[in-house]
This record gives structure tokens, sequence and C-alpha cells, in this order.
């Protein structure tokens, strides 16, 4: 380094000797300034990396707290007997026979009811009217009828889900401006749904559909719900848990504590430091290519994503299980050894209960990562998979395609639905809550176990 | 029998092997521990682990190679012209597979008996409709050869896997036998189990390999099977990427890594002055309270999913810059048509990187000694220029090294570029354009509906392995020049 | 260079250089300087001993404020240098500094070249109008740390590449490439062999020429050797204070004496 930036050839300031050390001369002042500069700089790098957290955070909250609301219209729905059990033996075959189309009429008479009672004006068709309601309302009906059969000929009353669109209103994402070129809903219909609301029939509420319901199909987006999803990516997690902990700790174990210095360790160690840092989607080709093309494994199993998911997580665990395992002072195995301990004695009785909490920590930061992660199960077909029924038992649940939270945040993404995208970002929501509370745990365990020898 | 039933009738032998091993070691110390040369539990140990671990071994190969010799040896039985026009023999076989397992199904449920299933003469007709009423699904439909192919297929797993059964059982009783048999006063069941533990110490350690191993195979032949298909030259020095279904496809990697350099590079200039100032900030002027708290929030960002980010891309920046610099946006520069962008993108993965590269960089600013500074501040100078012109210069190596990860994370970052960067190969200096990368093809060749035959489809492991190389390239460099770094203060 | 020698050598100024008033030290809780007055002359070698722990490193820093760099360091009371409070809010502890360098125990050459190294103060400070004067600088500083011979045809040459005495005279001569008035150093030769120590003590000797020296020693042979004046210290409190003389032959107070014929330190 041979610049002489720092002595500016036009006026170098007087050497300092003998000047009062009071007075700041030129080039101190100057220094200071730049100085201060630099110190600005910093503080403005923090405040823009802490800005973008805040806008992030604000963001999630406000663009996703909407899904856990939804649009609800309460309605007496007279099931009428004639229409639904024609034969009247109520004959539970006979009831299945009736579609859910057949369910349509009897919704809209029951608006039309509903409208004299409450005494609205409106022009509004009774089949318009029930235009309001989402498609899944009639499934609903039926389903309680076949589940109650012995309610026909009854009126009950029913809290119907309404359409993306009346909900989109309510929430304010729906506008009489924006629904111009809108074939699903009329202006009409929105002055109805100002009555009803004002009626106090119609109204938003929380809506628990969202967290433990199934996906529904993209015509449907007020009932998609992320339950199943989660449920897929409980059972993936089962699967890491099982493999990566026992695997993760048997490879620290031998490697802090067995390992010889030779060629074969060295490899292990450089392969474990880089498949930490291979991209997340290398894994997923690796699934693709072993776990479905070669070994036949189902398609959008959560098995599969779970064992892609362990390979990914495995140098995580390994790499803070070992850091652990170092923490555990030398005298510890030392005293073991010196009562006649065998080293695998020592190990196994004294040093990995020692660092079993750090263990732990390791494994739910590692948990923590996998659960979020999504580029792998794009390739072996977790996205793209409607998960629109909960699967039928525990093997089932490994084994059946399913879909993952974080997938099916993806998939909600690309729907052409704005509706979707409240869901995926109420997705988010709910991913992020476990997340943090998974950390919140790791902390405490850190916290709450840490050992200072 | 099912795999579950051998499993469990595995783990009853070890058990009983357990219980077996111990009490004939304590029999033949008579009933005194003391003599044994181990503890006892020990000699149970070791029965139960030479019943277990040879016989799931080889239960673990052989389920990995069976598939592999029968697809093989069914695969020579499929005559040529059974192949159909414009299919091939892959796909063959995953139909015979399906036909396979849709008779297995039909047994199962009980519409067909296994005469019926195995009777090679059978009228295809009849049997089609007979596993359609059983539930199964069949896409084509079948042809004699299939049918063939199919009842042999199933009568070769079926073998194989009471083959397999016999010989897995047989050897578990083995090994629990020949070890009952040395148990006994003398023996040092103690060193045995504790071999053998060690032996699946290093097992799992090697999994790690065989992780690594995989990664590469797996890429490695497809990528084979892609060049065959499709030129080298064209992928890797081509200049179009024009996947075409129906054939003809220019297929290079050129201007995806374009694409995937040009959002890097953007990433990198957002996340590298922020990150490092932060990590100056924070190591060299930052009160403890202010670290304490400034360092682990912005940490977490790195915690957040990437989907969240890709989110964020998506749905909040590439809008926002859109109303900056589109069409009638505030700006009034009409510059941008679309959210999806270079820029989108970028910026996004940049903020993504911050906290990667500020906590890396952390680390490594910590570990230059105060002595350095002290003698910088001892001369006059004032904090600023002892970081700028002594402590950044002695940290410039781990410094550099910390970017490189961040870089190496970059090219490989899916999630965010898959939804926010577009679709569009090609070469443009223009950030406000939708561009693609590698990422982004790799997850649009192989979902969906696939066809492992098409070079379409197999131009992803070729894309997989270039990035799977470029990436460990990138980080074997890094941490080597970061080790380096580390041990010159040491 | 031996005690005898010290004794007799006279002390030509009686300018006072530093002149401390009752400065207490805290570290957190810690009260690490109680109640110190010392007054420190120009054109001296002023030597601090004392054990382990008693403070005399800590002192010295406050003399250019280099506990400013610690946060739970509380400086009280007055240190005047020239008769102006170094801790008064109007005084930039960067150009003080300048005034009063810095020699460490460990020897801390930057990761640069040795002529970077030496040049680095004149750069900041803005000492040299252009490269020849620079040069000048460099090659004057180098004289003066008496290590010029030794590096002169490998000035490019990276710093931490020399031998610890060699680093060491590289520090000093950095150190006086600013030109400072009172030159600071605490245990400068603690880290170095006898020989490299016995050419760093020659050089503090011709040192005094110029520059008021303050040394940390924890040797009290070293601080007969090259130093006029010593200071006593013991557990934070100034013993003793007078010509090295004095008080390694006839000191006043028993603690002096304890340390000085080995009974505590």
């Amino acid at each position: 380094m041979t610049d002489i930036s720092q002595t500016p050839g036009a006026a170098p300031a007087a050497k300092p000797k003998g000047g009062s050390l009071f007075e700041k001369d030129a080039r101190t002042k100057r220094r200071n300034a730049a100085e201060s500069r630099f110190k600005m700089y910093g503080v403005a790098a923090i405040g823009i990396g802490l800005l973008m957290l805040v806008v992030l955070v604000t963001n999630i909250v406000t663009a996703g707290t909407g899904a856990f609301q939804q649009t609800y219209l309460e309605l007496n729905v007279e099931l009428k007997a004639d229409k639904l059990d024609k034969k009247g033996n109520r004959n539970i075959e006979d009831i299945k026979k009736v579609s859910t189309f057949g369910y349509a009429p009897l919704i809209a008479s029951a608006l039309e009811t509903e409208v004299q009672e409450l005494g609205i004006q409106t022009d509004l068709k009774p089949k318009a009217m029930g235009k309001i309601l989402s498609k899944a309302a009639q499934a609903e009906l039926r389903n309680y009828v076949i589940a109650n059969p012995d309610e026909i000929g009854k009126t009950v009353s029913f809290r119907f889900l309404t359409n993306s669109r009346v909900d989109g209103y309510l929430k304010g994402r729906v506008t009489r401006e924006s629904i111009a070129n809108d074939k699903s809903i009329t202006v009409e219909q929105l002055d109805f749904v100002d009555q009803l609301r004002d009626a106090g029939v119609l109204y938003k509420a929380f809506n628990p559909d969202f967290i433990f319901g199934s996906d529904a199909s993209d015509q449907r987006p007020e009932a998609a719900g992320i339950g199943v999803s989660m449920l897929g990516s409980l059972f993936m997690m089962f699967v890491v848990l099982a493999l990566a902990l026992p695997i993760g700790v048997a490879a620290s174990i031998y490697l802090e504590e067995f390992a010889p210095q030779n060629r074969l360790t060295d490899i292990i160690e450089v392969n474990i430091s880089n498949l930490a840092a291979v991209p997340s989607i290398v894994f997923g080709i690796l699934g693709l290519a072993v776990f479905i093309n070669y070994m036949h494994l189902p398609t959008s199993a959560p098995l599969v994503g779970g064992l892609v998911l362990t390979l990914m997580t495995l140098p995580t665990i390994i790499i803070s299980t070992r850091a652990s395992l170092k923490a555990v002072p030398p005298s510890i195995r030392d005293a073991a050894l010196g009562v006649g301990a065998s080293k695998m004695q020592a190990v196994f009785h004294h040093v990995l209960p020692l660092a079993a909490p750090g263990i732990l920590t390791g494994t739910i930061i590692g948990l923590a990562q996998a659960l979020g992660e999504t580029a792998p199960l794009l390739l072996i077909g977790m996205v793209g998979f409607i998960a629109s029924n909960p699967p039928d038992g525990i093997v089932a649940g490994f084994l059946s395609p399913n879909s993952a939270m974080p997938a099916q945040i993806y998939e909600w993404s690309k729907r052409a639905d704005p509706a979707f995208y409240e869901r995926a970002w109420g997705g988010i929501i709910i991913l992020l809550i476990f997340l943090v509370t998974m950390n919140t745990i790791a902390v405490l365990l850190r916290r709450r176990f840490e050992r200072r020898w | 029998m099912a795999l579950s039933w051998l499993l469990l009738i595995l783990l009853a032998l070890a058990v009983i092997g357990y219980f077996t091993g111990r009490s004939r070691a304590l029999a033949s110390a008579g009933g005194n521990a003391r003599e044994l040369h181990s503890l006892p539990s020990y000699y149970g140990y070791n029965v139960a682990f030479t019943a277990l671990v040879p016989a799931l071994g080889v239960l673990i190969i052989w389920l990995l190679v069976q598939p592999m010799i029968i697809d093989n040896a069914i695969s020579g039985l499929i005559p040529d012209n059974a192949i159909a026009e414009g299919s091939d023999r892959g796909l063959v076989m995953s139909e015979v597979r399906r036909v396979a397992d849709g008779l297995n199904g039909a047994v199962a449920a009980g519409t067909m008996t296994e005469a019926q299933a195995q009777n090679a003469n059978a009228d295809i007709d009849t049997l089609t409709a007979a596993l359609k009423d059983a539930g199964q699904v069949l896409t084509q439909d079948i042809t004699q050869p299939i049918l063939m192919a199919a009842q042999k297929y199933r009568s070769m797993t079926s073998s194989g896997s009471v083959a397999m059964q016999v010989v897995v059982l047989a050897l578990a009783l083995l090994g629990a036998a020949f070890a009952y048999v040395r148990t006994n006063k003398e023996f040092r069941a103690r060193n045995v189990v504790e071999q053998g533990v060690l032996a699946l110490l290093l097992l799992a350690a090697s999994i790690a390999i065989l992780t690594t191993v995989g990664i590469v195979l797996s890429m490695f032949f497809e990528t084979l099977n892609f060049f065959q298909l499709h030129s080298w030259k064209d992928f890797f020095f081509g200049s179009t990427w024009a996947p075409n279904f129906r054939g003809g496809s220019e297929l290079s990697i050129l201007p995806l890594l374009w694409g995937t350099l040009y959002i890097s590079v953007i990433a990198l200039l957002v996340a590298v002055p922020i990150g490092l100032f932060a990590a100056v900030y924070l190591s060299e002027y930052a009160s403890t309270v202010t670290r304490s708290v400034a360092k682990p929030l912005l940490e977490i960002l790195a915690g957040i999913p990437t989907i969240v980010y890709g989110l964020f891309a998506l749905l909040t920046v590439g809008p926002a810059l859109v109303s900056l610099f589109g069409n009638g946006g505030a700006l009034g520069l009409g510059w941008m048509a679309s959210s999806n962008a270079v820029l989108t993108a970028g910026l996004v993965m940049g903020i993504m990187l911050i906290p990667f590269v500020s906590s890396l960089s952390d680390d490594i600013i910590n570990a230059v000694p105060q002595s350095i500074r002290d003698g910088s501040l001892g001369l006059g100078a004032t904090k600023s220029e002892t970081v700028r012109q002594v402590v950044l210069p002695a940290a410039l190596p781990g410094i550099v090294g910390a970017i490189l990860l961040a870089a190496s994370r970059a090219i490989g970052e899916t999630m965010i570029v898959v939804m926010a960067a577009g679709a569009i190969a090609k070469f443009s200096g223009n950030p406000f354009e939708a561009m693609t990368t590698i990422t982004t093809r790799i997850v649009s060749q192989l979902t969906g509906d696939t066809d492992f035959a098409s070079p379409e489809t197999l131009v992803a492991f070729a894309l997989g392995l270039t990035l799977f190389i470029i990436t460990l390239g990138l980080n074997i460099f890094a941490l080597y020049i970061v080790r380096k770094y580390r041990e010159q203060y040491e | 260079m031996n005690q005898m020698t010290s004794v007799e050598r006279t002390v030509d100024s009686k300018n006072i250089k530093i002149a401390a008033n009752n400065v207490q030290v805290h570290y957190g809780d810690t009260h690490a300087i109680k109640d110190v007055n010392v007054e420190i002359e120009d054109k001296t070698v002023t030597a601090f001993i004392g054990p382990s722990g008693c403070g005399k490193s800590t002192f010295l820093r406050c003399l250019n404020r280099m506990n400013d760099t610690i946060d739970i360091c509380r400086v009280q009371g007055d240190i005047l240098l020239d008769g102006e409070d170094i801790y008064d809010k109007r005084v930039d502890p960067v150009q003080l500094r300048a005034k009063v360098g810095m020699v460490f125990q460990k020897p801390n050459p930057f990761p640069k070249s040795i002529y970077d190294n030496v040049a680095y103060g004149p750069r900041i400070h803005g000492l040299a109008k252009n490269k020849a004067e620079l040069d000048e600088i460099v090659e004057k500083s180098l004289r003066r740390g008496a290590i010029w011979d030794e590096v002169k045809d490998r000035l490019d040459a990276p710093g931490t590449g020399l031998s610890g005495g060699q680093q060491q005279r590289l520090c000093i001569a950095r150190a006086v490439a600013t030109e400072p008035e009172v030159l600071l150093m605490d245990e400068p030769c603690s880290a170095l062999d006898p020989i490299a120590t016995a050419q760093v003590e020659e050089l503090i000797d011709d040192l005094r020429a110029r520059y008021s020296v303050v040394i940390v020693t924890h040797s009290m042979q070293q601080a007969a050797r090259v130093s006029q004046k010593t200071a006593f210290f013991h557990l934070g409190n100034l013993v003793e204070f007078g010509e090295t003389g004095q008080i390694f032959t006839n000191p006043v107070d028993p603690r002096t004496e304890s340390y000085i014929t080995g009974r505590i330190g």
C-alpha cells in the first residue's frame, strides 16, 4: 500500500506539536466528520436491516390476518322432504342419490324466506341470491342431511360460507369498481350483501376451518384450509426426527470421540461441511432420482419428503451435536476412564447425557429449518397436490400423498384468484408461529442448561 | 408376509437373544456375575446384535438391489416391437409395474384369484375389466407382451421376497445361535459389542459420504443420458434456451447462467454493503446492549423460510417496484412491465442474505486481534480509520470467503427466483425485465408430467449437476480461504 | 548498562510534562487506581514498577486515554499535559494520542508492509506533503527505532514477518513517526528474548533525548537500567515516587523495600 490518500497535497495540516489540545485543528475536524459519517453508515445499515424485518413482519400480519376471519351467512333452511326423500322411507341410500346440485333450490328458497322475514327489498331472483354463498354450502347441507336423516322435514339453522367475492367485499379487497369485469358477482348482489349485513345475518367471524380444514379446489378459496398439509408437515417431521437425530448423534460421536486421524475421517468431515452448503433443490433432485424413480416410493408422500429433509438436516444436527460434545470438558472423560470405564462407556454414560441439552437445541433448530424448506418438496410432487382429505391412519399419513405447509403456501400463491393470496399469507403466519415456538424452545433450553465448566 | 412382520420377528428374535445370552453367561459363571469378563447385559447385547445387524444389513441391501435386477431381467424380456412409436423402454417398464401392481391389488381385494392373475393366456379384455372393477388405475391398454412381463415381474418379485425372507430369517437365527454358542464366562463380550457399536457409529458417519455419492451418481447418469440425446456443445456453448416437448429443443445453460449470475450480483450488491457495515458497527461501535438486541433481530431474517421471501417478492416488492418504475408508475418511467423481474428477485434475495453476510463478517472481524486495533488507536487513528485501514484489510480474506459463501447461497436459491424472477431465458442487461435461472428451470422441467426419456426432462439433471459443481467449488474455495485466514490469528 | 550508571545519570531538565492529580480509576465495581498523584518530567525516562495487577498499566493507559476504548472504565481526577487537562470535554483523544504515543506489551505490527506500518501514523495525521517527505519520515523513524539497517532493503516485506525484537522496534519506530511528545511503553520487552531486550533498552535510552518516556515494567533490573525516575505501585496506590537510584538503594516506604528485596510481588 503506497497510496498517500491520507496526505492530500493541497493543504497539509500544521503539525499538532505545540498546539493546544483544547483547539481542534481543521484536519481533526475533518477526520471526526469522516468518523461520524462512517458510524452513520453502520447505523444506517443496521437500520435498513431492521426496517426490512419490520416491513416483512408488518406485511405478513396485515396481509395474513384476514385469512383467520371469514364471512358467513346465517340461514334457516327447511329440509323439504319432497325434495330430499321422495319415497319418504328415510332410506339412506335413496337420500344419497340426491346430488349436491339438488340442494341448490333449498338454499334459494331459504334465502327467499329470509329476505321476506327481514323485510329486505331486492330485485334479485332467489337463484342469484344463492350465488353469494360458497359452492361449498350445498355440499355442507348435503353432508348434514346424510349424517342426520331424521332432520328431514324440519327447518334447521345453518351458518354458510359466503363466496370469496363477498368475503373480499367485507374485507375491503373487492369494491364495486373492481368487479366491473367480474362475471361471478354483480353490483346488485353487493347491495344485497349490504342489506343482509345491516340485518345482522351476514357477518365476519373467526374461521377455524382455515387452521384445521383441508385445501379446496381453486374455485372455492373461501373453503381452503391448511390443516391437512399441517398434518403432512407433521408426518415429515416425525420421519426427520426419527432418522436425523439418531444418525446425526451417532455420526457426531464417531467423529468427535472415536475417529482416528486418517483419510476416511477427513473425507467425511469435508463431506459434511460441504453438504451443509449444497443448495436444497439438489436434495430434491436426489430424492426424485433415488427415492421415487429408483426405489419407487410413492410420489408426494410425506415419507419421501421426510427422507429428503433428513439428508438435508443431517449436517446441521451433526455440526451442532459435535459442538456440544466438544464443550464437555476432557476431565469428565478422564474421570470415567480413571475408574475403569471403557471409552465407549465413558461416552455413553457421561459425555452424552451432559451434551444432551445442546444436542436437543441443535435438533430443534434443524427441524425448524426443515419445516420451512420448500424447494426439494417441489420436485418430489408435494406441490400441485390438492390436500383435500386428511390421511386415514398412521401408515397412510406417511405413505399417501399429501402436501406440506410451505408447499401448500406456494400452491396458493400460484392460483389465479387473489383470494388465495390472503390464505398464503395466513399460512405463513401459522408456519412462522411454529418456527418461532420451536426456536424459542431451543433458546430457552440453551439458557436453562447452559453450563460454564 | 409384509415387511413390517419380518421386522417385528427380527426384533423379537433380538429380544429373546438378549435374555437367553444374558442368562447363559450368568449360568456359565455359576450365577456369580463377578466371574464374568463383562457385565451380563453385554452378553445379551452381543447375541441380540449378532442376530439383528447382519440380517438387517442384508435386508436393506436386498431391498435396494432386487428392483434393479428384476427391472433389468424384465426389460430384457420385452421385445423391441412391443415398444410403441414415440414411447421407450422406460415408459413400457413403468406400465409393466403398474399392471403388476394392479394384479396385486386385484388379488388382495379378492376380485381375482391367484390363478387368474398368473394365467398367461388370459383374455386381455376380461383382465382389463377385472382390474378396473377392482379399482386399479391403468393408463394404457394392456398388450400381450406387457401382461407377460407383468406376470413375470410379479412372480420374480414374489419369489424374490420369499427368498429374501428366508435368507434374512436364516441369517438372524444363525447369528443368534453363533453368538449364543460362543457365550461363556471367558468371552470378552464388552469388547465385541463395543467393536460392533463402533462400526455402527462409523456407518452413521459415512452417510454423509453416501449422500454426496448419491447426489453425484443420481445426477451423473441422467446427465449422461441427456448428453446421448442432446449435444453437449449446445448445452454448454449454445445461446438459446427453448425447450420444446415436440422435439428440436435448444437447451443451452448460458442464458440461464446469465440470469442466475445477474440476480446473484444484484443480491450481493444489496447484501454485502449492508451486511458488512452492520457487522462493522456491531463489532466495533455498538454497546453491549445494542449488540445483544440488534444481532439476534437481524438473524431472524436468516431464519425466515425462503417461501416467505418468495411470497414477499411476488406479492409485495414486485407490485411496489412496478408502481414505481412501471407504466403509469409514480416515477412515470414505464420501464417495468411485470412484477416478475431480475430486480425484484435480486432485492429480496439481498435482504435474505444480509444476516448471512453480517454474521459471518462479524465473526471474522472479531477474530482480528484487539492488539492490532490498540496499535492503531494508540497512534491517534480514529475508529473508522482503524477499521478501514487496519481491521478490514486484515480481515479481507475472511470477508471474501464470507461473500463467496453468500454468492453460493444466492446461486442455489430456488423459491425466491421461482416466484419472482420470471420464466424468460435471455441475455439482457435490463434489471427490470423478467429472466430465468438454473434453479427455476430445474423446477419447471421436473414438475408436472415428466417423461424421463426426453432431453427436455433430463436437461434438469445436467443443470442440477452444473449447479452442484458451481456451488461446491465456491464453497470449497471459500471454506479454504476462511480456514487459512483463521489459522493466521490462532 | 548496569545499576551503577543509572544512578550517576543526570537529569538535564526539570520541565513537568504530565501532572496527574488525585486520579481514580474504576473498572466496573473494581477500584483499580486510588488517588494517584505524579509528575512526569520531559526528556526523562520514568519507570512504573510494581507487582502484577497493581494498576501500573491501567494508569499508563490513562495518560493517552486508551482506557476510553473500554466501556466499563471510569477515570476521575485531573491529568494535565503541558498544563491542559486531557480529560477535558474539548480534548479530542485522537489529537491527544498523536502527542502521546504508545508501544504495547506484545509487538503488534499491522498486517501490512514495513513501510506502510511506519507511514500509517504520518498518513492519518497528514504529516507529509508528498511521497518524498513521507519516505523521509519513514527512514528517519526507522533510524530512530534502530531498525533501519536491518530492514532498509525490504521495506515492502510484511511487518509481521520480522522477528519479535525487530517487530517491537518497528512498533517503536511506528510510534515515533507521528512525532509524539510523550512515549508510553507498556512492558515493551516482556515478549522479547534477552538480546532483543538489550537492543530495545538501548533504544529507550536514545529516545530520552527527544521525548518524555514512560515505561511500565515488571523487571526491577530494567527499571534501574533505563529510567531516571521510578514510581512504585501497589494495589492501586502510588506508594513511592522518586529518583531511580534513591528508590532502589534507599526506599522510604517499607512496601517498596519488601518488593525490591523480593518479599512481595
